[in-house]
């Protein structure tokens, strides 16, 4: 038995939920600091599970033990190439979220971090487990979390009990839709070890109703990737939630549907994926588009970032797209599929740390101002030059400035659905003009740019109820920074990260 | 068969009648002493305990191979012997979760009873009858038992449902449960009688012999008579449409008595049910029954779901969620597996369905019910702010109906895992499909009481401080909802274990 790492890393968070709820509610201070400093322990280990995972290894960190005997369920984890990043990145989100609410966070302290950790550890099960029971707990498991997050801490005139209800009975839709799939599946091949399944072809003698089950589990990871139709959930759940609630919302939550589509939909049903190819890159080009015009049409900063995400993860899911279509096609379109591929890992790893920090950045403002209104600023640079600086790199590096992280996914995503589809990647290449128009539009010209009137910001900005400097204050700069230096770090040398994605990549595209 | 050896095969049935009347001599003696008066409920629930042992006791004497151990009227007494009962899993299984609805239901009576009522002895006198008649009810073989079984558990529960004789409503509930049932099981008895004609016996497993023997000429008479059946056993577990007593008597009967409700008399019915259409007519099943089955479990799941967005009391709301658990549970009983090798046969997803409402619903009942002793009502505004109030109340209550929607790691989850499992296994993808549109259904309405409790702001911020016991029943019923999900082995084992000779015997 080697040292049980991804346990480790997912239960210490429940540990600490358990400490939490025997602190007097009174001893908020205590409440806090405890829970940030606990989040450290599973991002200091998912590091270091980084750091010991050999690169082409396949499932490494494996963990496994009997749970349900008579149901065939097993206690089953493992992390690969795929995974590991998104781990991190949930660990990292998590402390930095956890960090910046406990100076943001005034009301129900006690509970919020509670269902915070208890969020995580829902978070990091679903991108460990290996087994379909345990995936499907943990993939539920962060829901009711979340939807207290949103409703209970959420600003009262965005409507968050509304969005919270509306984000829970979206999320259960695809999921009960993808349990009957799971069931479907189980019943034919008589396992649910996510890793043997594929070679065992689920539901190969009924194709009605493997199609079936494709639709269904593609319908519970399209609704949390989101994609276009099934979106309109987002943009609510992401504009009433609290800022860290936004933040692991679009930074982690968005992911599992992500996830779910490489760990799962295309293993399993790699033909079905390949023949529905055409119809799903055409939702992924509709959800890129669109969803980048509605950001730009929006006056509600964090709407607009909400609807960005929309259009963001269109991009992951034109490479997920792009890799299926081209199933049995022989090189050096196997190369292609394989960049396609890489740059929707990719794609989801940055998505979450540059929107995560445009999120923190709307909340910075939202802080000290307490609007979200496009109108209601202006030339906000002169007043807060750290702020526009930070906020200038991180729009930069969501509409793909090559330097910065979100150029490398993008380049990638393009690169290779360009050989495969080159009509969606031409296409979608309009996605990333739009993009550029409402980041510096909308946000930058809009916030910072243009003549500063005292007037203006004297109607929205009273210092009778802000005790932290004017301009981003020492805690916020320090949130930040981790996710500056990534974008940095990926935008200039991502050869750490895309090796470790690449080798799963390419391993899972060579199984199919 | 001895005399001896029939007594001790029936233990758990005399410990439990000795139990009542002990109670009702304990009441009438203490009937002025106030503060004896106080342990009976404590009497009630040893007299569970003991019941429990009892039956722990016979387990071992159930049938093993493979068939039930049935014993019968007149057996050492020298008369003729006529089959009534059997001693077999299924036997078993109702026994132990009769005995765990009248310890949970007992222990969260005391406070309320005391509080609405001076005529505290017989109530619980009554409700260990009531689940004695539970017991007897899913030990019955042969239809002359079955009827009489359902009818004292009916008889008993409309005593328990009027039993706040000054509320209006009680009575009311009382008098249109009283009317509705008499003519259900008017049309069941009409039912069995039929069965009879056509096939010259009461027993069930004759009734499959005789049947399947060629020497009934009237099959066409089968359909009728298993229908009328259904309309008898429906009645007991609230399917729609013989479901219009239920919310009223629910709203209107004491809090405990509507906890005992929800649970036991279902039991009972599904127990009865599944007896009956596996032992006694088997052959029927892809003609007929599996189609009516899954028929009414449509009907029930979206009906009892859709009237219960609508409603604005707890008691009624968790009356309607209880009508389209039962549609859930219907599920099992419809998709039957009739290979048994596999994970889900459908009847053990029933039973483990069953198992894991039993713990969510009580608990459940159990919140209501301390809130109710605070706050003398049970409207979902009374569930304003309970997170400040009870932050423990509130969590549990979360627990339960997550439970009931079916979330994991719940032990409602398991069992829509087993039931939709059969439903797939089975190929009834409508069946499945229209199961999980209404679990999604359901959460609107859960979710008003979940809103209250974390949205919404008291008018009173006073902390509801819910008595010791209280927090203990509700604490072990929201562990053991967790448990089951979480380490469900011994409880997937223990429905199909009791299921197997049902099974077997298909």
């Amino acid at each position: 038995m080697n040292f049980p790492f991804l346990t480790l890393i997912t239960f210490i968070p429940l540990a600490a939920v358990v400490i939490v709820a025997l602190i007097p509610g009174n001893r908020e201070r205590e409440i806090k600091w405890f829970s940030v400093v606990v989040s450290l322990i599973p991002l200091v280990l998912s590091v270091w599970v980084w750091v010991l995972f050999q690169p082409g290894g396949g499932m490494q960190f494996l963990e496994e033990a009997v749970w349900i005997p008579t149901l065939n369920a097993y206690y089953r984890m493992g992390v690969d190439g795929i995974s590991i990043p998104l781990v991190f990145l949930t660990a990292l989100l998590t402390t930095l979220s956890l960090f910046y609410s406990a100076y943001t966070i005034k009301v129900r302290v006690k509970e919020f971090f509670l269902l915070f950790l208890l969020l995580e550890m829902g978070m990091i099960g679903v991108f460990v487990a290996l087994d379909l029971v345990l995936f499907y707990v943990f993939w539920e498991v962060g829901l009711v979390p979340m939807f207290l997050l949103i409703g209970i801490w959420g600003q009262p005139k965005d409507r968050p009990q509304y969005s919270a209800i509306k984000f829970f009975l979206f999320t259960l839709v695809g999921s009960v839709a993808m349990l009957l799939a799971f069931i479907a599946v189980y019943l034919t091949t008589g396992t649910w070890n996510m890793l043997e399944i594929p070679s065992l072809g689920p539901l190969a003698g009924a194709p009605g109703l493997a199609v079936a089950a494709f639709w269904a589990i593609f319908l519970a990871f399209a609704i949390k990737v989101p994609m276009w139709p099934v979106h309109t959930w987002l943009p609510d759940a992401h504009t009433a939630a609290p800022t860290a609630g936004s933040v692991i919302l679009a930074g982690v939550l968005l992911k599992l549907g992500g996830y779910g589509m490489i760990r799962i939909l295309l293993p399993f049903f790699p033909a079905q994926f390949k023949l529905f190819a055409p119809y799903i890159g055409v939702i992924a080009l509709i959800s890129m588009i669109y969803g980048a015009l509605v950001s730009m049409a929006q006056w509600d900063l964090k709407r607009l970032i909400a609807y960005s995400s929309v259009s963001h993860m269109g991009y992951f899911t034109l490479g997920i797209v792009a890799a299926a279509a081209s199933l049995d096609v022989s090189d050096p379109a196997l190369t292609s599929r394989a960049i396609a591929l890489n740059g929707a890992v990719l794609q989801m790893f940055n998505h979450g740390i540059i929107t995560g920090g445009l999120f923190f950045l709307v909340g910075v403002i939202y802080e000290r101002t307490h609007t979200r209104d496009l109108k209601a600023f202006g030339g906000l640079s002169v007043k807060l030059p750290i702020f526009y600086g930070v906020m200038l790199m991180t729009g930069l590096a969501s509409l793909g400035l090559p330097g910065l992280a979100g150029f490398i996914s993008e380049f990638l995503v393009f690169r290779g659905a360009f050989h495969i589809m080159p009509v969606y990647a031409i296409i979608g290449i309009i996605a990333i003009v739009l993009t550029a128009a409402y980041i510096l539009w909308k946000v930058i010209q809009n916030v910072f740019l243009g003549e500063f009137s005292e007037e203006k910001w004297s109607a929205i900005f009273d210092p009778e109820h802000w005790h932290f400097s004017l301009d981003m204050d020492r805690f916020e700069v320090i949130t930040m920074a981790p996710l500056l230096f990534f974008m940095l770090l990926v935008g200039i040398y991502p050869a750490p990260i895309l090796n470790v994605i690449n080798a799963a990549s390419t391993a899972l595209l060579s199984s199919l | 068969m001895t005399l001896n050896q029939f007594l001790l095969l029936l233990l758990p049935e005399i410990v439990l009648t000795a139990a009542a009347c002990v109670v009702f001599l304990l009441d009438m003696v203490w009937r002025r002493d106030e503060a004896r008066g106080r342990w009976l409920p404590w009497f009630a629930v040893l007299g569970a305990v003991l019941t429990a042992a009892a039956t722990v006791v016979v387990w071992p004497m159930a049938g093993t191979d493979g068939r039930p151990l049935a014993f019968a009227v007149g057996q050492g007494f020298g008369g003729d012997a006529i089959p009534m009962m059997a001693l077999d899993g299924l036997a078993i299984f109702f026994k132990l979760f009769t005995v765990l609805v009248l310890i949970i239901v007992g222990l969260s009576a005391g406070e309320y009873i005391q509080k609405h009522t001076p005529f505290r002895g017989e109530f619980y006198a009554l409700m260990l009858l009531a689940g004695l008649s539970i017991m007897l009810a899913s030990a019955a073989t042969n239809l002359v038992m079955i009827y009489l079984s359902i009818e004292f558990l009916s008889i008993t529960s409309y005593v328990l449902t009027g039993y706040l004789r000054d509320d209006p409503r009680s009575t009311e509930g009382a008098i249109k449960y009283f009317i509705y049932g008499a003519g259900a099981s008017a049309v069941m008895l009409y039912g069995f009688s039929l069965l009879y004609g056509a096939t010259g016996t009461t027993d069930l497993a004759a009734i499959a012999t005789a049947l399947a023997g060629g020497s009934v000429t009237v099959h066409w008479l089968i359909l009728p008579a298993m229908l009328m059946a259904l309309a008898g056993l429906g009645f007991k577990i609230a399917l729609v449409p013989f479901h219009q007593w239920s919310p009223d008597a629910y709203e209107g009967a004491p809090t405990p008595v509507t906890a005992f409700l929800s649970v036991g008399p279902k039991a009972a019915g599904f127990a009865v049910l599944a007896r009956l259409l596996l032992t006694a007519l088997p052959a029927f099943r892809a003609d007929y029954w599996a189609g009516v089955l899954a028929g009414v479990a449509i009907v029930t799941m979206s009906l009892g779901n859709l009237v219960a967005l609508w409603q604005s009391n707890v008691k009624r709301l968790l009356a309607y969620s209880s009508i389209a658990q039962a549609g859930y549970m219907l599920i099992g009983l419809a998709a039957l597996a009739p290979q048994a090798e596999s994970w889900t046969t459908g009847l053990n997803g029933l039973l483990l369905y069953l198992f894991a409402y039993l713990f969510t619903n009580l608990g459940a009942f159990a919140v209501v019910i301390a809130i109710e002793n605070r706050t003398g009502s049970a409207n979902i505004s009374d569930f304003a702010g309970l997170i400040r109030r009870s932050p423990f109340l509130a969590v549990a209550m979360l627990i339960f109906l997550l439970s009931l929607i079916g979330i994991p790691p719940t032990a409602g989850f398991l069992g829509k895992l087993f039931v939709f499992g059969a439903a797939v296994q089975s190929r009834m993808i409508l069946l499945a499909v229209v199961g999980i549109v209404n679990s999604v259904v359901s959460v609107y309405y859960y979710y008003a009481i979940m809103s209250q409790m974390f949205f919404g702001k008291a008018e009173d911020e006073e902390p509801i401080g819910a008595a010791p016991i209280m927090r203990l029943v509700v604490g072990i019923n929201a562990v053991m909802v967790l448990a089951i999900a979480l380490y469900a082995e011994p409880f997937i084992r223990l429905a199909t274990d009791s299921v197997q000779m049902l099974a077997a015997s298909f």
